[in-house]
C-alpha cells in the first residue's frame, strides 16, 4: 500500500479555509444555541446527500418504497452526522466543508444500499462455482483463451492462497458480492477485506507470471 | 488485438491494478479533496499517488467517487 503521507503531500503547506467552510467549523465547535442551529443543517445537509445517493442507485429500481426510502435518508444522515462532529478534526480545509461532510452521508447510504440488496440472500462462499466468470459477449475463440486462462487462475486460488484469502478473492471476485456485504458477514471492514482481496491479488499474478501465463507487469508490481 | 490478448486482459482485470495502490481507509481519507481536484481540471492523479489504482481495484471506493462527483455537479446546476 502506497504510504498515505505521500498521499497527503498536498496538504502540507497550510490552507486557508473559504468563508463557509469557516462558518461550520466556528459553529460545530461552539456552543449553545448557534452549536444547536449548525447541527440541525448539517443534518438537512446529509438527508440531501443521503436521498441524492438513495435516488441515484435506484433509479428505475421500484423496489424500494418511498417510505422506506425516507427512513434509509433519516437513519444514514443522523449516523453521518455523528460520525462528522467525531471527525471534525480530520477536517483540515483542504476541500470545502460540505464535500467533506457528503462522504459520510454517501458512504453510509451506499453501505446500506448494498447489503439491503442482499439481504435475505446467502452470500456463497464455495469456491467451486464462480458465475461471474462465465462471461458472455466474447468470441468463440476468445472463450477458449479465456477458459484456459481462468483454468490456471483456479489452480493458483487453490494452490497459493491462504483459506481466508481463498474465501475473500472466490466471493469479492468470483461471486461479484460487493464488498461491504461480505465485511458485514465476516464482521470486519471494507479496509481489512480490501488488503486481504490486495494480498491474495499480488500473490495470483505472481503466481501466473511464473508460470508463464501472463506477462511481467510493470514495475512496481512488487508490493 | 489477438484472442490471446483480449482473454488475457479478462484475466488482468479480476487481478487488480500492478502499482502500488491506496488502502480503503486511505482512499476515504482523500476522496473529497480528490474528487474537487478532478472537478477543478487539477492533476488529481498526481497528487494522489495511489488513488488511480485503487479506484480501478475497488468497486465500492469507485462508486463512492463517482457518487461525489455526481452530487458535486448537482449542487452546481442547482
Ligand atoms: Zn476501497
Amino acid at each position: 500500500m502506497v504510504d498515505p503521507s505521500r498521499a497527503a503531500a498536498e496538504a502540507d503547506a497550510p490552507v486557508a479555509l473559504d468563508v463557509e467552510s469557516r462558518h461550520w467549523l466556528g459553529a460545530l465547535r461552539g456552543n449553545g444555541a448557534a452549536r444547536d442551529d449548525a447541527i440541525l443543517r448539517l443534518h438537512e445537509l446529509m438527508v440531501r446527500a443521503a436521498r441524492f445517493e438513495i435516488h441515484r442507485r435506484t433509479r428505475g429500481v421500484s423496489d424500494l418504497a418511498a417510505e422506506e426510502a425516507d427512513i434509509l435518508a433519516l437513519e444514514t444522515a443522523d449516523d453521518a452526522v455523528v460520525a462528522v462532529l467525531a471527525r471534525l478534526d480530520d477536517f483540515r480545509g483542504e476541500s470545502r466543508f460540505t464535500t467533506w461532510a457528503y462522504k459520510f452521508a454517501l458512504l453510509g447510504a451506499g453501505v446500506r444500499l448494498r447489503r439491503r440488496a442482499w439481504r435475505g440472500r446467502e452470500v456463497p462462499l464455495d469456491h467451486n462455482d464462480w458465475p461471474l466468470l462465465a462471461d458472455t459477449g466474447a468470441s468463440p475463440a476468445e472463450e477458449a483463451e479465456t477458459y484456459a486462462l481462468l483454468g490456471e487462475l483456479r489452480t493458483a486460488v487453490e494452490e497459493v492462497l491462504t483459506p481466508h484469502q481463498r474465501e475473500v478473492f472466490v466471493t469479492l471476485i468470483g461471486h461479484g458480492v460487493p464488498i461491504d456485504v461480505l465485511a458485514e458477514r465476516l464482521s470486519t471492514t471494507r479496509s481489512a477485506l480490501y488488503k486481504t482481496l490486495h494480498d491474495a491479488r499480488r500473490k495470483l499474478r505472481a503466481h501466473l507470471v511464473e508460470a508463464g501465463f501472463i506477462p511481467l507487469a510493470g514495475e512496481g508490481a512488487d508490493r | 488485438m489477438s484472442e490471446q490478448h483480449r482473454a488475457r486482459q479478462r484475466l488482468e482485470r479480476l487481478l487488480g491494478p500492478t502499482g502500488p495502490e491506496l488502502s480503503c481507509d486511505e482512499c476515504f481519507a482523500v476522496l473529497d479533496r480528490h474528487v474537487e481536484a478532478v472537478l477543478s481540471g487539477r492533476q488529481a492523479d498526481e497528487a494522489f499517488p495511489g488513488m488511480r489504482e485503487h479506484l480501478i481495484g475497488c468497486p465500492a471506493c469507485a462508486e463512492d467517487h463517482a457518487s461525489l462527483v455526481e452530487l458535486l455537479h448537482h449542487e452546481e446546476r442547482a
